[in-house]
């Protein structure tokens, strides 16, 4: 099987939102077009309520991914840990289907006696290796997340740090919402090396606003700008995984 | 962290429940719980009057994965690092499948309670034996990941160090996915996280640093110079400050290097704490042994000899008392 590419958002986040469409729509929207949503909700001394929980939840629910809630101290661990994961997903929602198609049935992975599960891991593996990979970071920088931002700029870098490590390519843009005037605000655009990311994060607005759900939408505009950009630069027949769980 | 928190409640299994394998139909009785992980719960567990480890999970990629990679350790001939692999199997509970797999039992003491109770005079020779494993573990293409003091244990009576979680090692040349902060060169920002042997020498070098500062400490600043300074500060850590330091910046072409360098720093330790005359006996004991057997160059070598000799030159006027002795 040949790697092809994975295309994440992680949003990041400590809240619900209050502006715009609804985020788990848009989640649901992204998951159809191929690209999966993670959701890190991070916590300081503040506890995120039972509507932010659900919320978050719910976004990442739709959007075929993975979503944890941790403490800011823990951001690093939980951001690398929640991308493999997804990454993992994704792949193996890909070999699911292939195993279907090859077994018959609804046989899924767990079907399988743990010998023969061992050696389809050994190519999810592989590929979770080799696969080239797309992460598109939405921060949010409403008033509450303040005091948490130099903390999500540490852990973007240890991102960028796992997952450079890996054989296949990896890239990374990073944006911020409520921007200045539009609901979003591009702050990195697409590289492999996050240290761009020294500038600090820029003056955040106070309005407070949380449009979290056109955030979203937003990203995946620019994906799927790159992504016409490029079909008409090259004919390359790319391969993308579509997420299916 | 919420997920644990799941785990926990579907895992939790009390000593004396039974775990009955889907496909294999071995039975597991067990008896307390070892730890939790990240992705599961280690139980010791009884199974024909013989106990072993036994890790289930309520989430079947990583367990699978772990799997694999003890499958691959007991192929890597000679290495005792970690336990050796029995089986896989599935648990169904209320209608959920949980993976599980079962290993060897390793019986012992973590690597820093043992350090407290047995003196750090142990270090030095936990990690000659660490390092001997790690250079195996290398040269058949692997790299352990996630070496840490919780991850050691140290067997009785045999004093054997050995690793019990091997879910973070790594096919050289792949991406580590599985560290500790303290013991990963990337936070420290002295290297990246793909694997190669050197990435596991900063983790040894680390344990070393870690046995002065039991506490551990977080990076502020530029890692490489506070660590430098944290070393400096240590008595116990001066004899290691050259190993250390070629450690951290990743210069030791294998494990086996870092080991000569332990062990001429563990020997011109001794060189200085010893009285004179039993630093000659020694030096004494190795000459005879060098020209009594020649072709045994090295030392272990030669001290089998000598007392595979001394046995069978006892056994033999032994035989000839008893001779004697019916004549």
């Amino acid at each position: 099987m040949k790697a092809g590419t994975l295309r994440q958002v992680l949003l990041i986040t400590d809240g619900c939102s209050n502006h715009g469409e609804e985020p788990a729509a848009m989640a649901a929207l992204a998951r159809e077009q191929g690209i999966t949503i993670n959701v890190i909700g991070v916590m300081e001394n503040d506890v995120i309520d039972e509507k932010g929980l659900k919320e978050i939840e719910k976004i990442a629910g739709s959007g075929g991914g993975v979503s944890q809630i941790v403490y800011a101290q823990q951001l690093s661990q939980t951001v690398q840990m929640v991308t493999q994961k997804a990454m993992t997903q994704t792949i193996q929602g890909v070999i699911n289907r292939e195993l279907q198609q090859i077994l018959g049935d609804s046989r899924t992975m767990e079907d399988l006696p743990p010998d023969k599960r061992g050696e389809v891991m050994e190519v999810v593996d592989e590929l979770g290796e080799t696969s080239k990979l797309e992460v598109l970071i939405l921060v949010d920088t409403s008033a509450s997340m303040k005091h948490k931002l130099p903390t999500v700029k540490e852990s973007l870098l240890d991102l960028s740090l796992s997952m450079n490590a890996r054989m296949g390519d990896s890239r990374f843009s990073v944006f911020v919402f409520p921007g200045k005037r539009n609901d979003v605000e591009k702050l990195l655009d697409w590289t492999p090396n996050l240290e761009a990311l020294t500038a600090t994060f820029p003056k955040l607005s106070t309005g407070g606003l949380t449009p979290t759900g056109p955030a979203i939408r937003e990203a995946l505009s620019y994906f799927n700008k790159k992504r016409s950009l490029r079909g008409l630069l090259s004919h390359d027949d790319e391969q993308y995984f579509e997420e299916s769980m | 962290m919420m997920m644990n928190n799941t785990l926990r409640n579907q895992c939790k299994l009390l000593p004396g429940s039974l775990i009955t394998g889907k496909w294999n139909k071995n039975r597991y009785k067990i008896i307390k719980e070892l730890g939790c992980g990240a992705n599961g719960i280690v139980y010791l567990v009884e199974s024909e009057n013989r106990h072993y480890a036994l890790k289930l999970s309520d989430n079947g990629t990583s367990i699978i994965s772990e799997m694999n990679i003890l499958k691959s350790f007991s192929k890597v001939q000679g290495s005792t690092l970690g336990p050796s692999f029995l089986e896989a199997d599935d648990f169904m509970e209320t209608g959920k499948q949980l993976p599980f797999y079962v290993m060897e039992y390793i019986h012992g003491h973590d690597f820093l309670r043992f350090i407290e109770k047995k003196g750090s005079s142990w270090i030095g020779v936990l990690m000659l034996q660490l390092l001997t494993s790690l250079s195996a573990l290398h040269t058949n293409g692997w790299v352990f990941g996630d070496l840490k003091p919780e991850n050691l244990i140290v067997t009785s009576p045999a004093y054997k160090v050995r690793c019990v979680d091997v879910g973070g090692t790594t096919l050289i040349g792949r991406s580590v996915k599985e560290f500790t902060e303290f013991f990963d060169r990337g936070y420290w920002g002295l290297g990246s996280r793909k694997a190669d042997p050197q990435y596991d020498l900063f983790a040894v070098a680390m344990i070393i640093i870690n046995s002065a500062y039991p506490a551990r400490f977080h990076k502020k600043g530029e890692g490489y110079r506070q660590l430098i300074d944290l070393i400096k500060q240590k008595k116990e850590l001066h004899p290691y400050r050259k190993m250390l330091d070629k450690a951290l910046l990743g210069k030791y072409d294998s494990a086996l290097q870092m080991r000569e360098d332990l062990v001429t720093m563990l020997s011109n330790q001794n060189h200085l704490k010893k009285k004179p005359s039993s630093q000659a006996a020694t030096r004494q004991a190795t000459t005879r042994q060098a020209r009594r057997s020649q072709s045994h160059s090295k030392k272990m070598r030669g001290g089998f000899f000598e007392t595979f000799l001394l046995v069978a030159i006892i056994s033999i006027l032994y035989v000839l008392y008893i001779y004697e002795q019916l004549l």
